[in-house]
């Protein structure tokens, strides 16, 4: 197996690469909003997507469609490049100075790689809630206003303390911290700070949360808190969440993708998509067997 | 268990309700390249282009001291009394005889350094060592905040305790007419004292460096403490111990104001056929003017501007520059090595 | 089923269980030698720090012989009072100016009315008429345009210039505590055996008295020529400028380099030239920044350091805004690195959950990622400041007044500091002036105890806020 091989994942969602007119939805819907108007290749689309970090490709050719107000899991083993994928969407890589995107993400129909675009712009409208909480070393309140303060937020002290109390109570978190808004928001525990910032990410208006394993450094409580806000925030945004943990993916994901990792002759590890399936049909019947290895717990 | 809420019937392209609350609008689709057109940000520009202007600054000081000493130096070398060739190869300075050669003044700086070594390499190995190896945390808490004391006093006091307690206590032991007032000895002794800290911190950070499964191994076949710190640790950190010696050494050459006023003001003029070597060339009794001191003797007077001792100061400060620029680098190449190994 | 042990193949050259037992109690010995003299080592640095701090506290107070021109009393009687009922401390500016007038001859007294006048509203020494002259000529005397002298300074004029006292001989605080009579004795014998060395004197007149060299008037009174009375006022007012424009350079501009060097900078060449240059620059001895601000800020920039550009100032570049812009030079990579340092230690997930609210990356470093740092860049920047206030060299370099008895009285103002007249006063024979080079010292470290406590302080009580 050598990394040249194109390896042609198993895609059972297509996507479509009409022109919003042909979008059936938006004929049928011509008196609603059009703030929401929905491109039918989803809200994010990846295409031929490889990420390198300096001259080591870590993942190479994928080409995904997440749909919008839907759960999207990305699993597969440990370095099989998901937490990359899932950091390309929304420009995070471009903190870390060797990383390098080639091929195309689009984000409502435009490449947000392309230099025209306003990286702070994506993501203010792509979210992110880290792997390990990292609430600010501020109060609580803060944690959830400084993102709206700095993105413009005119509104009075009224209006903003509204933006909290409403982003905390999205995140399930308001009646537990309803009257110690001004205690550092380390001072909660593990699972509360993680709530805490689902709020801080949502309350800026997101149209897209991604997840990045958000309860790994969880107890199996405090991710069950999670998993069922997650399931309650999608009817709002659109999420995609990187989880290490199977039963997770099945539990709460709509659709997921599945990578795998492959060694190259030099040692070199680069991930790649195995298969992208509703969720109930890529664990009940996989379409490819690496697939059924890797949920039947064969290897990984 | 069943996740709540309804599942999307797989990939149909159906559309949910919104009804998000909104604070921040996002616009429609229609226009979304305008909606994430990249925005000019002025004031960030101006914030970071002054905050880049503030780390160039460092660039214009390297440019700064080495043009200055350059031209300066340059200015000298080229006045009809000196010769370049005199400069680098006579033993004798004297100014006020138009004779410069800068032999006296580094090996003024040479005797100083080397004693202040004997004193502080011992002193501050054996501290790093004890420190590091030995000391249960409460000695530990005791001694290390002392020898940062240490680091903290100004050096100026540093050649006020030469003069005042140590001249006078070797004078009282190897007699008044051995040892001199100004001596090559008493200031090389405190010296030495100012650059233990330097030394031994700097030891103790590379035997901490030492990977502790390398101590275990040693332990594991039977080692007692004393052979897993002499034999495995510090010969392990041996790279890291050299660069803060030759660190110690930079310090010392570049040392001014205990050698201004210990080691007097006098260059020791030599000359290699006649002169007793011990007794005279490398006696540690008799004074002997540093290259560092002689600049600052020389700058302290009402020095006036383009004259030969003011230019002569600048070719000083040059070789100075050269001489510890290179023991920086060395160091560093050591440490750099010394890395290598343990990644 | 019986397993057999396999035969272990026998080594003769191993010690017997005896002889390893000797063998281990002898190494145990010799790594208790060993341990014992790394401890003394550590021990001899210690004690040598010990000394150090002893013989600048000892020779800061102590006896001291001294013989007076005119004793205290006697100038009660110049000021017209019965030093039976008065004593010297009692005396108030009038009978002060009275003894004065007494004590010394006309010119003295004229030179010091015209340094400064006695009175706003009259005068003591100079006729009124060849004052007026003096004041309206083209080079009028200090005198003509400063406020009068108050009851201290002329209190010390009298001991100046009537009781000029002269300190012969001088003991440590030791010696003056556990056995004062040695060092009479002492001088006693001193004068037996070298009459010639007190020609002026007779044993009699010599009174002996316990003289803290470190005491407030020390810290309070100007740079003397006379020993007995100088003080250290101009150069702590000296230092203290020093150190304004030194924090107000080195502060901004190496906070702003690490923030550049540690947030913004990608990995370019120019970044990484950057980056090793401070790393050289801090190993650059501090004599070469002397020289640098010589040649550069006294010499080439004089228009600017003399204040001569904006019309006021020095008569050269040798200001305190020249020394203080090189001990800012100097202090510059030591605050970069330690900023670094701080910023290094903010953990990157702030950053990272910043970036991912749609912040702009200065707005997440302003408002995340600095105050986290600011602790630690605190700390390190009080620590490089207490380095820069001890430097001497560079200020010998740029020309620090030996002498200056005229407190600075801004940035352009020519001025000493405390390292320099250490240095000064280290210099000179007599050991009168070693005693106030203690004293000096001691004011010196005093103060960077409490610059380092400072540190330490504001250290815990941040780093306890943030956690």
């Amino acid at each position: 197996m050598t990394s040249d091989t194109q390896r042609e994942a198993v895609v059972a969602i297509p996507t479509d690469n009409g022109a919003p007119a042909d979008n059936p939805v938006a004929a049928e819907h011509d008196d609603v909003d059009r703030t929401y108007e929905h491109d039918v290749n989803g809200v994010i689309r990846t295409s031929d997507m490889d990420v390198f970090y300096g001259d080591f490709r870590a993942v190479g050719n994928v080409s995904l469609s997440f749909a919008f107000n839907e759960i999207t899991a990305l699993i597969g083993p440990s370095g099989c490049g998901k937490s990359t994928v899932l950091r390309s969407l929304n420009r995070m890589n471009d903190l870390i100075p060797s990383a390098r995107v080639d091929g195309e993400v689009f984000y409502h129909g435009e490449d947000i790689y392309d230099p025209e675009v306003d990286p702070v712009e994506i993501r203010r409208r792509i979210g992110m809630v880290f792997q390990k909480p990292n609430p600010f070393p501020k109060s609580i309140y803060d944690n959830v206003a400084w993102g709206v303060k700095i993105n413009g937020f005119k509104g009075r002290k009224e209006a903003m303390d509204e933006v909290v109390e409403q982003a905390l109570t999205e995140a399930a978190l308001w009646d537990e911290v309803k009257d110690k808004l001004n205690d550092s928001g380390l001072s909660l525990s593990g699972g509360q700070q993680q709530r805490l910032c689902i709020a801080r990410a949502i309350a800026i208006q997101p149209d897209v949360v991604l997840m990045d394993e958000p309860c790994s450094a969880l107890d199996p409580i405090a991710t069950l808190r999670i998993e069922e806000l997650m399931i309650k925030l999608k009817q709002h945004y659109s999420i995609i969440i990187v989880t290490h943990n199977m039963q997770q993916a099945a539990r709460v994901s709509d659709k997921t993708a599945f990578f795998n990792v492959e060694l190259d002759a030099t040692g070199q590890r680069t991930g790649y998509l195995v298969e992208y399936s509703p969720t109930d049909e890529l664990f009940t019947r996989p379409r490819v067997q690496q697939t059924e290895d890797y949920i039947t717990g064969r290897f990984g | 268990m069943q996740p709540a809420g309804a599942r999307s019937a797989g990939h149909t392209r159906e559309r949910r309700e919104l009804t998000r609350p909104m604070a921040l609008k996002l616009g429609a689709v229609d226009n979304m390249k305008e909606q994430l057109k990249k925005r000019r940000r002025p004031g960030e520009r101006v914030i970071i282009g002054s905050l880049f202007f503030a780390g160039a600054i460092s660039i214009a000081v390297t440019v700064g001291i080495l043009w200055e000493l350059g031209k300066e130096s340059l200015l000298f070398f080229t006045d009809e009394v000196v010769s370049v060739g005199q400069f680098f190869t006579s033993t004798v300075w004297q100014p006020q005889a138009e004779n410069f050669g800068i032999w006296p003044l580094i090996l003024g700086t040479m005797l100083i350094t080397v004693i202040a070594l004997f004193v502080a390499v011992p002193i501050g190995l054996a501290s790093a060592i004890y420190l590091s190896e030995y000391a249960s945390p409460r000695v530990r808490g005791f001694f290390k905040p002392l020898l940062e004391v240490l680091v903290g006093i100004p050096t100026v006091v540093f050649g006020f305790f030469a003069i005042t307690f140590v001249t006078p206590i070797l004078r009282d032991i190897f007699g008044t007419s051995v040892v001199g007032f100004f001596n090559v000895l008493s200031a090389g002794i405190v010296v030495g004292l100012l650059i233990v800290p330097l030394i031994s911190s700097l030891a103790e950070d590379a035997m901490s460096a030492v990977p502790s499964s390398l101590r275990q191994a040693a332990y594991g076949l039977g080692a007692s403490k004393l052979e897993v710190s002499l034999r495995v640790v510090v010969p392990a950190a041996l790279s890291g111990i050299a660069a803060g010696i030759v660190i110690g050494m930079s310090r010392a050459v570049g040392e001014t104001m205990v050698v201004t006023l210990a080691a007097g003001a006098s260059p020791r003029n030599f000359n290699l056929g006649s002169d007793s070597v011990f007794g005279y060339i490398l006696s540690p009794f008799e004074a002997a003017q540093t290259m560092t001191g002689y600049i600052a003797i020389t700058a302290s007077g009402d020095i006036s501007y383009d004259t030969i001792d003011y230019n002569s100061i600048f070719a000083i400060g040059l070789t100075l520059f050269v001489i510890t620029l290179g023991l920086n680098s060395l160091s560093r190449r050591i440490v750099k090595r010394f890395r290598q190994e343990y990644d | 089923m019986s397993i057999e042990a396999p035969e272990r193949p026998v080594q003769e050259h191993f010690p017997t269980p005896d002889e390893y037992a000797g063998l281990l109690s002898k190494r145990t010995r010799r790594a208790w030698v060993v341990q014992m003299f790394l401890l003394l080592m550590l021990t001899i640095a210690v004690l040598g720090l010990s000394i150090l701090l002893f013989t600048i506290i000892d020779d800061s107070f102590g006896n001291v012989a001294t013989v007076n021109q005119v004793e205290p009393e006697e100038g009660v009687v110049l000021a017209g009072l019965d030093p039976a009922t008065t004593s010297f401390g009692d005396l108030g500016k009038d009978e002060l100016v009275t003894a004065l007038q007494a004590g010394i001859n006309r010119n003295v007294g004229r030179r010091l009315e015209r340094e400064q006048r006695f009175y706003e509203d009259r005068l003591v020494f100079e006729p009124q008429a060849s004052w007026d002259e003096l004041c309206a000529s083209d080079d009028p005397a200090p005198g003509c345009t400063s406020s009068a002298r108050d009851a201290g300074n002329v209190s010390l004029l009298v001991q100046e210039q009537v009781i000029e006292p002269d300190i012969i001989a001088v003991s440590g605080m030791v010696e003056s505590l556990l056995n004062p009579a040695a060092f009479e004795e002492e001088v006693a014998r001193d004068f037996a055996v070298n009459p010639e060395k007190y020609p002026d004197y007779t044993f009699d007149q010599v009174r002996f008295q316990w003289r803290a060299w470190f005491s407030w008037s020390f810290i309070t009174s100007p740079a003397s020529a006379t020993p007995e009375i100088a003080g250290i006022r101009t150069a702590v007012l000296g230092s203290i400028w020093l150190v304004a424009v030194t924090v107000l350079f080195a502060v901004p501009v190496g906070v702003g380099a690490a923030v550049y060097l540690e947030e913004f900078a990608k990995p370019t060449r120019l970044n990484d030239l950057i980056q090793t240059n401070i790393n050289n620059l801090a190993g650059v001895p501090s004599i070469i920044y002397g020289m640098l601000g010589l040649a550069v800020l006294v010499r080439a920039l004089e228009p600017i350091t003399s204040g001569s550009l904006f019309g006021t100032g020095a008569p050269n570049g040798r200001t305190v805004l020249a020394a203080g812009l090189t001990l800012g030079l100097l202090t510059l990579p030591v605050v970069i690195i330690s900023s670094q340092e701080a910023l290094r230690a903010v953990p990157g997930s702030l950053r990272q959950a910043g970036m991912g609210l749609g912040a702009t990356k200065w707005q997440t470093v302003r408002s995340q990622v600095l105050p986290v740092a600011i602790p630690g860049i605190l700390t390190g920047t009080i620590l490089a400041v207490a380095r820069a206030i001890g430097e001497t060299a560079p200020l010998i370099l740029v020309g620090a007044a030996s002498f200056i008895t005229q407190s600075p009285s801004g940035p352009f103002s020519q001025f000493t500091a405390l390292p320099i007249q250490i240095f000064q006063w280290t210099s000179l024979p007599q050991p009168e002036w070693q005693h106030l080079a203690a004293a000096a010292s001691l004011t010196l470290l005093l103060l960077l105890l409490i610059l380092n406590g400072a540190a330490v302080i504001l250290r815990n009580k941040y780093s306890r806020r943030i956690t």
